[in-house]
């Protein structure tokens, strides 16, 4: 009876097997499995989901309070803090002084942590997990296994960059591009001996999880849809992580080939990146390489990087901000179009990180074109979202207020790419502190903001519970406020010519009365790790003790919210629910409830999509 | 004081606690769910909205009353005073950006804050409203790609014939540079060279090289005079950031990178126009070079060229007193 429900592929006998399960015996399934297949090494999607977002805040954590500590250290440099000791131990924080050694390695690790761990895994992993069979009507993803394999990969992968803290000669500590020379010679740095050898394993175990887990979410997204699902009627959510799967697809081998030529040029004595260096003493073998390879490899990579991690924050943002202003998602094809268009373009533009590498001023220009185009996509999104709002019935419940957040850093950060995508002016600003806040305010605070609108609004499909809801708006507002408070007063630092990566500003008296911006700069840092302990707290009081989920509590339309509060094993306990209509019928005229789910029949005569022409 | 912030952050944290429990129990007495969203959560949270957004631009007027002072001065270079036209022109049309945009964001969530018993409005999209905001982004932004890749031609554009070439050499952690003398040529070098009294391994079967000499404290420039960079790297990759002049170009092991541009104020006039009586131009680096990377830096001194030809003096060749092997050279 369920034949007809799915898609045509070969994994159509493995869904029937599924089905099969789960008709006759859900009600007990669970209980056959023992706590080892059901909480650690569990295929069910819903788990690994689970996996993926508690890692990825453990990693945040660490991430996190890295960055206070290098705060400390450009605020008061020289200053003796009893926390930096404590933290960094007597080798790292003598006297509470942080060793410059360290700082490197601490911005390098924290870059690592925050893009990959926390924004590319965490953020794809769990909502990606948690979302593509709920809500295209799926019972699990395509292929369990992998799927298991991806997180536990990623596990190794985050266990690997922690271990590479404690190592005798400190971290990778060459940047988070670990561009070569530098983190191919341990004579260079003393963090790009054992440090960068566990950054390099650990980067290609993190590569192996995202291609196990991209290629699963693409099958699945294409094969699994439930009776109905039409692309066309995918929730923007799905779209924003079916491209963002195809751009890691395509893009993270690259990374890998990148990674693999600087393993051979620092153990085998190859030289891909290496040439004509006199270093230590002495002069190296190695000829006829060029470190611009690296960065052309590595930005291949890079650039679209930035774009895994803020389409899926996007999507995120758009389903919340349909359902919470009680209104369709505005321009519902033009999104689709965008997202596609932005994965497109993301693939040409990687020379932008490249204009003063050396590399021939011909090739900036076709990259600043390519560049700037991005920004027209980006701004149909933005003024979407705005409209959206527009007439809405705005329900602030605290995943709407992160989602509203994210529109807003978005845009400040995105305008300010606009300056550096222009090569002219990139030549005064490459490598400042300009920098450091464009890409934190529009990558690093949006793609937050974004995952913890998730985690709010999916919390219940998450642990079948609330998030306390004062606590959820005290830790928004706290966030928010010290996200431009951190972020916005970089952009002066960087037009004042502050270089990124300094240990500290001392050594140039023209930086000398810029050391005030670098303390308020770190203030907000403090109060915004310190309201991070507000969300920790709800999140792991939630889990066990906040109060109980219905089925449907904000009155959505996708499917997810058609199972039951129940961790149920193939999601519906009968059969797949049949799709009729796009996601956002919300306060459609003449009904009386103001959302209609997917799964209601189309009335006579009732045109699909909201007017949309199919 | 540690233990005391230590203390402190406890008590806080304590406090917000108690507070949200305060709150939940007293809702749970009256008989509504602590988590649902209700009309006055959202006008309270519509109205912080519209005070955070003028707050937000408070901050962002603050800063810029409060920071002008202390960004780069005016551009030492003529093509700096280009770069910073083009940086204005841009900033603002940014700036207006970041101010409308967000204000139609933050107010949005200010006027159609959720009422009981109020629907929204189905409005699923507008072909008209999209086409203005895809047009009218993508004008501007063509715009602003002319008129930046125009910059950038004429930036980048190869140096007029005979314009004078300085070496700028990196290593871990200072620069040097190498002045090309009389014939403004650079005498060839190799890394295999290098040692401690050939610091930058330049090769003496080059007859070029014989008038080269070197300067590791100092690049002195005669003001009004293009110059063009020559960029080498002994060992890792670096960048020659030349802040005041806006200028910048990585500095990369194995091949040569070049920047070249025309200082247009000595810094004897950049101190009267800046009214700092201790500033100087400066080189520093600014890519991720390891442990010392924040202290790598050249001082730059411009001055009129009967100053620059008094210093050159000063400097004698690195071959001073050996004779070039000229016959071997003209072959």
């Amino acid at each position: 009876m369920t034949t007809d429900m799915h898609a045509h592929s070969e994994l159509h006998a493995q869904s029937l097997e599924h089905d099969a399960h789960v008709h006759h015996g859900h009600d007990d399934h669970d209980h056959h499995q023992s706590f080892v297949a059901k909480y650690v090494f569990s295929m069910d999607h819903k788990t690994i989901s689970r996996q993926f977002l508690i890692t990825a805040v453990i990693m945040a954590c660490v991430a996190m309070l890295m960055s206070i500590v290098f705060r400390l250290q450009l605020a008061w440099p020289g200053e003796k803090f009893a926390f930096i000791n404590a933290i960094m131990g007597d080798k790292w924080g003598k006297d509470g002084i942080l060793d410059p050694n360290a700082y490197m390695s601490l911005v390098t690790i924290h870059g690592t942590i925050m893009v990959f761990m926390v924004l590319t895994g965490g953020l794809s992993g769990t909502f990606a997990n948690l979302l593509i069979p709920y809500q295209i009507g799926a019972r699990d993803m395509a292929s369990g296994f992998l799927n298991m394999l991806s997180y536990w990969f990623f596990f190794l992968s985050s266990v690997t960059i922690i271990i590479s803290l404690f190592v005798t000669d400190g971290a990778a500590s060459g940047g988070w591009t670990v561009y070569p020379p530098l983190s191919a010679l341990p004579q260079a740095m003393p963090g790009s001996g054992t440090g960068m050898t566990l950054w390099l394993i650990a980067m290609s175990f993190f590569i192996i999880s995202s291609l196990l887990g991209g290629l699963n979410y693409i099958i699945t997204i294409i094969n699994m849809r439930t009776k109905g699902m039409k692309m066309t009627r995918m929730p923007l959510t799905i779209w924003a992580i079916f491209v963002t799967a195809i751009l890691g697809v395509l893009s993270f081998p690259v990374l890998f080939s990148c990674a693999l030529l600087l393993i051979f040029d620092r153990s085998f004595g190859t030289s891909f990146y290496l040439s004509d260096i006199f270093i230590g003493g002495h002069p190296l073998d190695q000829t006829g390489g060029s470190p611009i390879l690296f960065e052309h490899l590595f930005w291949f990579l890079g650039h679209p990087e930035v774009y895994i991690i803020i389409l899926p924050a996007l999507g995120l943002t758009s389903e919340i901000i349909s359902v919470n202003s009680r209104k369709p998602i505005f321009g519902y094809r033009a999104m689709i179009t965008s997202i596609l268009a932005i994965g497109f373009l993301s693939f040409i533009v990687w020379g932008h990180h490249m204009f003063l590498t050396g590399m021939n001023p011909f090739l900036g220009s076709v990259f600043v074109f390519t560049t700037l185009l991005i920004a027209i996509p980006s701004a149909v999104k933005a003024f979407n979202y705005i409209t959206t709002l527009w007439k809405g019935n705005i329900q602030f419940t605290p995943q709407m207020l992160f989602a509203c957040g994210l529109v807003s850093t978005f845009i400040s950060g995105g305008v300010t790419g606009i300056i550096l995508a222009d090569s002219a002016l990139d030549i005064n600003i490459h490598d400042t502190y300009f920098v450091v806040a464009h890409f934190h305010i529009v990558m690093g605070v949006s793609a937050i903001l974004g995952m913890l609108a998730g985690v709010y609004h999916w919390f219940p499909k998450l642990f079948l519970r609330h998030m306390n809801k004062t606590m959820g708006y005290l830790h928004f507002w706290i966030t928010f406020i010290c996200a431009y408070g951190v972020f916005f007063p970089m952009h002066f630092l960087g037009l004042a010519g502050v270089p990124r990566r300094y240990y500290q500003n001392t050594a140039f008296p023209m930086f000398d009365n810029l050391q005030d911006i670098n303390v308020l700069i770190t203030i907000f840092a403090i109060i915004a790790a310190c309201g991070q302990l507000i969300f920790l707290f709800n999140f792991f009081y939630s889990i066990f003790r906040g109060p109980k989920s219905v089925q449907n509590p904000y009155n959505s339309n996708t499917l997810e919210w058609t199972t039951p509060m129940a961790n149920t094993h193939g999601n519906w306990p009968g059969e797949l629910p049949e799709v009729h209509r796009w996601p956002y019928d919300y306060s459609r005229p003449g009904e009386e409830a103001d959302f209609i789910p997917q799964t209601v029949p189309l009335r006579e005569g009732e045109e699909d999509g909201g007017g949309h022409h199919a | 004081m540690h233990y005391l912030i230590y203390f402190l952050l406890i008590l806080a944290a304590a406090a917000i606690w108690q507070l949200v429990r305060v709150v939940e129990l007293s809702s749970k007495l009256k008989g509504i769910d602590p988590n649902k969203v209700t009309e006055s959560d959202n006008r309270l949270q519509g109205r912080i909205m519209l005070v955070f957004y003028f707050a937000l631009m408070a901050f962002f007027v603050w800063q810029i009353m409060e920071y002008k002072d202390r960004l780069l001065p005016v551009s030492g270079s003529v093509h700096g005073a280009k770069i910073d036209w083009l940086m204005d022109i841009n900033l603002i049309i940014v700036s207006i950006v970041f101010v409308v945009t967000n204000f139609l964001l933050f107010y949005m969530g200010f006027k159609y804050y959720g009422r009981d018993g109020q629907r929204a409005t189905f409005v699923a999209h507008n072909n008209k409203l999209e086409m203005i905001w895809t047009g009218v982004p993508a004008v501007v932004l063509f715009v602003i790609i002319f008129l930046g890749i125009r910059l950038w031609n004429d930036t980048m554009s190869l140096p007029p014939k005979g314009t004078r070439m300085i070496e700028i050499y990196a290593q871990q952690f200072n620069f040097k540079a190498r002045y090309s003398g009389k014939d403004n040529v650079l005498g060839k070098s190799n890394y295999l060279l290098i040692n401690d009294n050939n610091e930058l391994g330049l090769d003496s079967t080059d007859a070029t090289g014989y008038d080269d000499f070197i300067s590791p404290d100092t690049i002195f420039l005669p003001v009004d005079e293009e110059v063009d960079f020559e960029m080498r790297s002994r060992d890792v990759i670096h960048s020659a950031y030349f802040p005041h002049f806006r200028a910048q170009m990585n500095v990369v092991p194995g091949m040569q990178t070049y920047f070249h541009f025309n200082p247009r104020y000595t810094t004897e006039k950049m101190r009267e126009l800046t009214g700092n009586k201790d500033f100087d131009y400066i080189l520093l680096c600014n890519k991720i070079c390891g442990v010392s990377h924040f202290n790598m830096q050249l001082k730059i001194v411009v001055g009129t060229r009967a100053e620059f030809d008094v210093w050159t003096k000063r400097h004698v060749p690195f071959y001073s007193g050996k004779t070039p092997p000229s016959a071997t050279a003209q072959n």
